[in-house]
């Protein structure tokens, strides 16, 4: 048999009629695999009629249905709750949207990103405070933060244009440490550094921070309720949001991108990489600066412990929960992660957290649907049986209340032992907990909805009986932590993400 | 004139000579092909015409002046675009963006004026928007309208070769390095491929520089063959010329054992 060019070539020019049918309809494997998405978005239940409902929204009523709420919600609460749930959250969305474009737009990752926030405040206080002695006006004092945060970014941006991944997030992280240390530093004492032409001065305050900072004064008009920077905040974040959604559509947002999918590709396509490197820096460091003039007016001070790494994790945590590269996850992402460990604090609101996560990893964990059904009214019923069991052999087992929950709480005071002393009890159950959470990951099946229930009603027993106790402290942070496991099983990809492939 | 012409070129890794005096040129309208054994410095010759490596000495000039030194965005500027042998698309932008992306050298529009959606970036947007459709309708129902929205990822291999063509396409090249298009295709695409290069010269007017292992595309396509081994140009001519080169022949099967010992 002849294997040579001749024969082949005859069966390339001319191919099978049926196949060339096919091609012409454009219908092939090609086809199937392409539509792939849209057969799983036909799927779904409830949460793709969301998803469906979302992306048919245009862009601007996205906006008010994200920010409608936050403009409404300064006229139904009191300035603390405002202050806590609503202009630190505006704040922390404003700080993710600059990462995001540094992070999730162009792919970079600036571990320093907080200094730029952190510096926006200092150099606002050193020019507006009783601490300084200089009082600017805001509309003079802002430019000129958003422009030096902005030459700061650009010269930590050119550290870029030669490292990539890992070793630009070292470099960064040493940045952030260097301006922690030289604010902590920098207040004029004996080993201080001499500035040129002035000398030893206190720049920042040193530990004490830089206090008396000034309310921010727009051509004589301040703003002095926390309503007002709220507002301002709001509007800003709008503002910003607006103009992100534009530049993302833009020849420099599509530039970015694809210099964070492929900066080789990008670069032969005619996209200035380095350019646009140093572009996303300056972008999102003027934005963390702007962000820090409003923090450290509304806090009437800067101090170094606020701008450090656990800011950090919490503005990353924020951005990749919302999903990173996406404009609009940035509110939901601040809103869950500054919100839910404030309405934690209360542990009402906190037992009705626990069930509802409790409850919701059931039914996305567990398929088919009838298995986490089994599961739920096993575990009632075997909760009731024990109680009753208990109530009849071990009065002290049965005898402590819940208070504060309603008819939820009653109902619960029926179901869950309560011991009146639990003491090491609830130790020694935590430990068996856990031990029954490992046991669950290793059987299969049946085994596994057998295993579940009396975990279930182990989980609430220690729940009830020690962490509930302890909400306003660590169980707050745990209880965190398994909210965004949980969403993030959910949605790997963030809230608002888009799955992202890195290799096919 | 000559579109491209390699002057001299030379290209070393420490002690590894991968081009070694190496001159050609592409004529204008014209697909030459670049065959070679595996590490024969193909791929190299492209990194150096766009300038991802810097050449050591000599000279590439492309419509006359001088274009090695030049940083690659700027390279593309001037009317050179390749594609990759292992394909880089931007897998997680549409495939309308993909190609969209690669106009970014012909635009203009500031930050400033994207931010404020003043009327030259929506102009611009327009513009561009437009050309990437007509470059990909270059591909007929392969790359077709429902697709444009669709992530690049979704693609099928074969396809997305053709979206990388349509990307250089977009870049107002006049020159396409086209580095093994036939790569990984079945018969039946190759020989679609082998098509769509003699249409990119005859209906769209660019001149290809193409690297190609399947000799049957080299033979099909191409006005001019340039062989290399070890960064060396051995032969060039036709096809036929090329092929039956004694060089050639000796690079890719070797020296039979009775020539070696009457050596």
């Amino acid at each position: 048999m002849s294997l040579g060019g001749g024969e082949r070539r005859e069966e390339l020019t001319a191919p099978p009629a049926d196949r060339l049918g096919a091609i012409e309809s454009g219908v092939g494997t090609d086809e199937w695999v392409a539509r792939v998405d849209e057969r799983r978005a036909a799927q779904k239940g409830i949460g793709g009629a969301i998803a469906r409902w979302w992306e048919r929204t245009p862009p601007f009523a996205r906006l008010v249905v994200l920010l409608g709420p936050f403009a409404i919600f300064p006229f139904i609460t009191n300035s603390g709750n405002l202050y806590r749930y609503g202009l630190l959250t505006l704040i922390y969305a404003l700080l993710a949207l600059g990462l995001n474009v540094v992070v999730g737009f162009a792919g970079l990752l600036d571990l320093g990103y907080v200094a730029f926030f952190g510096f926006g405040a200092y150099l606002y206080g050193i020019m507006a405070s009783g601490h300084s002695g200089h009082h600017l006006q805001a509309e003079i004092a802002i430019p000129i933060v958003v422009v030096a945060t902005g030459l700061l970014g650009l010269l930590l941006g050119l550290t870029s244009w030669r490292l990539i991944g890992d070793y630009l997030a070292i470099v960064t992280l040493f940045f952030l440490q260097a301006f922690v240390i030289f604010v902590n530093n920098a207040n004029g004492g004996l080993n201080d550094f001499s500035y040129p032409f002035v000398g030893k001065v206190d720049l920042t305050g040193g530990a004490n921070g830089l206090d008396q900072i000034d309310p921010l004064n727009f051509f004589g008009w301040k703003i002095h309720t926390t309503k007002g920077y709220y507002f301002y905040t709001l509007i800003a974040l709008a503002l910003l949001m607006i103009m992100l959604f534009f530049v993302n559509g833009s020849r420099t947002g599509r530039a970015w991108r694809a210099l964070r999918e492929d900066p080789l590709a990008a670069e032969v396509m005619s996209v200035p990489v380095n350019r646009l490197k140093l572009l996303a820096f300056i972008f999102g460091a003027a934005t963390a600066g702007f962000t820090g003039t409003i923090y450290g007016a509304v806090q009437g001070g800067a101090f170094p412990g606020d701008y450090d790494v656990g800011l950090l994790i919490t503005i990353y945590a924020i951005a990749i929960l919302g999903g990173l590269g996406s404009i609009g996850g940035v509110v939901v992402g601040a809103l869950i992660v500054n919100g839910a460990p404030e309405l934690l604090r209360s542990s009402s609101n906190a037992r009705y957290l626990f069930y509802g996560v409790l409850l919701l990893a059931l039914f996305v964990a567990l398929r088919p649907w009838y298995k986490p059904v089994i599961v739920l009214v096993g575990t009632i019923a075997f909760g009731y049986a024990v109680h009753g069991i208990a109530s009849l052999v071990w009065s002290r087992g049965t005898a402590g209340h819940i208070s504060g929950a309603g008819g939820f709480g009653d109902a619960l005071e029926h179901w869950v032992l309560l011991p009146s002393r639990a003491g090491s009890l609830a130790g020694w159950a935590y430990f068996a907990l856990v031990t029954a959470a490992l046991v669950l990951t290793l059987v299969r099946g049946w085994w596994r909805v057998v295993v579940l229930i009396p975990t279930l009603y182990l989980a609430a027993f220690v729940w009830e009986n020690k962490l509930v106790e302890q909400v306003s402290g660590a169980t707050r942070l745990i209880m965190l932590g398994a909210l965004l496991v949980v969403i993030m099983n959910v949605r790997p990809s963030g809230i608002f993400g888009t799955a992202r492939v890195e290799i096919v | 004139m000559p579109l491209l012409e390699l002057r001299d070129v030379s290209k070393a890794f420490g002690g590894l000579q991968v081009t070694d005096h190496l001159s050609f040129d592409v004529g204008e309208g014209e697909i030459v092909s670049l065959i070679g054994p595996n590490g024969a410095g193909k791929t190299t010759v492209f990194n150096l015409i766009t300038g991802i490596f810097h050449v050591d000495s000599g000279a590439i000039v492309f419509e006359g002046e001088k274009v090695s030194g030049l940083a690659p965005h700027r390279i593309t500027d001037r009317g050179i675009a390749r594609t990759f042998q292992t394909l880089r698309l931007f897998l997680n932008m549409s495939v309308l963006e993909n190609v969209m992306a690669a106009q970014y050298g012909h635009t203009k529009a500031t930050v400033l004026e994207s931010m404020l959606q003043l009327p030259r970036s929506r102009r611009e947007e327009k513009r561009i928007k437009q050309l990437a459709e007509e470059k990909l309708a270059f591909f007929g129902q392969r790359l077709a309208g429902y697709r444009h929205g669709q992530p690049a990822y979704s693609l099928s291999y074969a396809n997305r070769r053709r979206l990388e063509i349509a990307r250089a396409m977009a870049t107002n090249a006049r020159l396409l390095l086209l580095d093994e298009p036939a790569a990984g295709m079945n018969p039946h695409e190759t020989h679609e491929i082998t098509e769509l290069i003699g249409k990119l010269r005859d209906e769209a007017g660019y001149s290809i520089l193409v690297i190609e292992h399947d000799m049957h595309v080299v033979e099909g396509i191409s006005d001019r063959v340039i062989a290399l081994d070890h960064g060396i140009k051995i032969a060039e001519g036709t096809f036929d010329e090329v092929a039956t080169h004694p060089l050639v022949v000796e690079a890719y099967l070797g020296v039979r054992a009775e020539a070696e010992e009457a050596v």
